[in-house]
């Protein structure tokens, strides 16, 4: 027998050689390009939620997590985690804790089943993104569909439908991750900071009479609330719709007070979108 | 001059992805950005053409000399396995952002059907050193404009009114198809 000519013993000599030299190869390389983390984004990535909702504007919780280590942003940059994870964070990293800033969700309509017109009966797939490819029930083309995509995007349970047909945000719930607002394909979901309490609860751009038509709750573009604002130009009127500019406008009832559809609302939001505020027979309540 | 058809051939005529339907995964995965699908094609390109010479050099060197041809699919695939671990720790080291943006796809170059394709292509297809190089380089050049076009589409596709049935896979594969269709324009120009 030649055992050592045998093709046997020559490919086990050929396999192992190459994997060995393969082997010495990435050994040397892997000390050569050596990467060094930085042992306090592994320590802040722990402290946070980890489940990547994107809510702070970043990739994931990693990148997050290296951003806070360099302190290119602030502790309380995570929504979800809150104020509990800016605290855990600030101790980590030793420097003061900051008062976390909430953002919420705010749904801005109002026309549920008992203001809205309807022109139309739909039978199709149940998602407000169906019904939208063909325009809904609402005769108002910027209203609320109504069939609840928002409360199916949301998975921190803080939203459901009144009985009137609106969504209702949970605000004790609500971590701000702005899931709703990208579910709802009209967009009538924004995401505000909670300290803001002055909200034009319409999205219609029809002209005033229009609007009327559609929706008894719908702004007519009269311009009451742009004259009543305390600051000029704090409310302006876009597109027959009155725009609140956030930076200016003082947070008061002032330019609520004499809105004839009652769409502009001063008031805690879920105060204002709870189902009371929505019967017909009360028409026009404000705060509480 | 041949080796230039033989370099075309591959990255366009016959395109890997588009005319042979090969490493699809990362055609699908990696093509939703243009930056991304960018530098997944040119990571890809390097170890198609890292592979197209050591796989040769094993081929010829010891597989040939030593009459061990039945070995080829099991040592080009750890020659593969190797390039692939040293370009993901160059990448590493180089760019952590591409690193994490490339993911789970970074390490699965070493699956592509393409890099292992091309180099058992160039075994039966009997080509020359030089040849087999310039094959790598296009079948990582073609793989690499696939995932360009690609990309833009699906940027575009971002904008557009996609029914909501469509929406997603469906789609990407609508367009992949037609992409491939379109390839297929170039069919039998060149025969190498």
């Amino acid at each position: 027998m030649h055992l050592l000519g045998s093709s046997f013993v020559i490919s086990v000599l050929i396999m192992g050689g190459l994997g060995l030299g393969f082997a010495v190869m990435l050994a040397v390389a892997s000390k050569k390009f050596a990467v060094k983390e930085d042992p306090m984004v592994e320590k802040i990535l722990n402290a946070l939620p980890q489940t990547n909702c994107g809510a702070c504007g970043f990739a994931g919780c990693h990148t997050l997590a290296e951003k806070i280590a360099l302190k290119e942003v602030p502790v309380t940059s995570c929504l979800a985690g809150g104020q509990e994870v800016a605290d855990t964070l600030a101790a980590a990293l030793g420097v003061d804790a900051q008062k976390a800033k909430r953002v919420i969700a705010v749904v801005l309509c109002r026309g549920g089943q008992a203001e809205a017109a309807k022109n139309a009966v739909y039978r199709g797939d149940m998602t407000c993104a169906a019904a939208n490819l063909v325009g809904g029930e609402k005769e108002c083309a910027y209203a609320c569909i109504g069939y609840a995509d928002c409360v199916e995007a949301c998975e921190f349970d803080a939203m459901d439908m009144n009985s009137n047909g609106l969504p209702v945000v949970f605000y004790d719930k609500c971590i701000g991750c702005g899931a709703c607002a990208r579910a709802c394909p009209r967009d009538i979901i924004e995401m505000h900071p909670e300290e803001r309490k002055l909200f034009v609860f319409c999205r219609n751009k029809d002209r005033g009479a229009q609007a009327k038509k559609v929706c008894k709750v719908a702004c007519i573009a009269c311009t009451i609330c742009v004259k009543d604002c305390e600051t000029p130009g704090g409310i302006e009127m876009k597109d027959n719709l009155a725009v609140i500019n956030y930076d200016i406008c003082p947070q008061n009832d002032t330019p609520a007070k004499r809105c004839p559809t009652a769409c502009i609302l001063y008031g805690e939001p879920e105060k204002l979108t709870r189902e009371a505020f929505y019967s017909p027979s009360l028409p026009k309540v404000m705060g509480e | 001059m041949r080796v230039i058809l033989i370099f075309i051939s591959a990255a366009l005529v016959n395109n890997f992805v588009l005319a042979y339907f090969l490493g699809l995964c990362p055609f699908l995965g990696v093509s939703k950005r243009f930056d991304t699908a960018l530098n997944m094609g040119l990571a890809t390109t390097f170890v198609t053409t890292l592979t197209a010479v050591t796989t040769w050099l094993i081929n010829r060197y010891l597989l040939v000399e030593y009459n061990l041809l039945f070995l080829q699919n099991v040592t080009f695939i750890l020659a593969i396995a190797a390039l692939v671990q040293l370009v993901e720790m160059f990448i590493k080291k180089t760019s952590i952002a591409l690193y994490r943006s490339l993911g789970i796809y970074l390490p699965l170059i070493t699956t592509n059907c393409i890099v292992l394709g091309l180099a058992l292509f160039a075994v039966t297809r009997e080509y020359t050193f030089m040849e087999s190089v310039f094959f790598g380089a296009g079948a990582g050049v073609g793989f690499t404009i696939a995932l360009i076009i690609m990309s833009g589409i699906r940027e575009e596709l971002e904008f557009a009114d996609v029914p909501k049935v469509l929406q997603g896979a469906p789609i990407t594969l609508l367009m992949a198809g037609m992409l491939a269709l379109a390839f297929m324009g170039f069919a039998g120009l060149l025969s190498v």
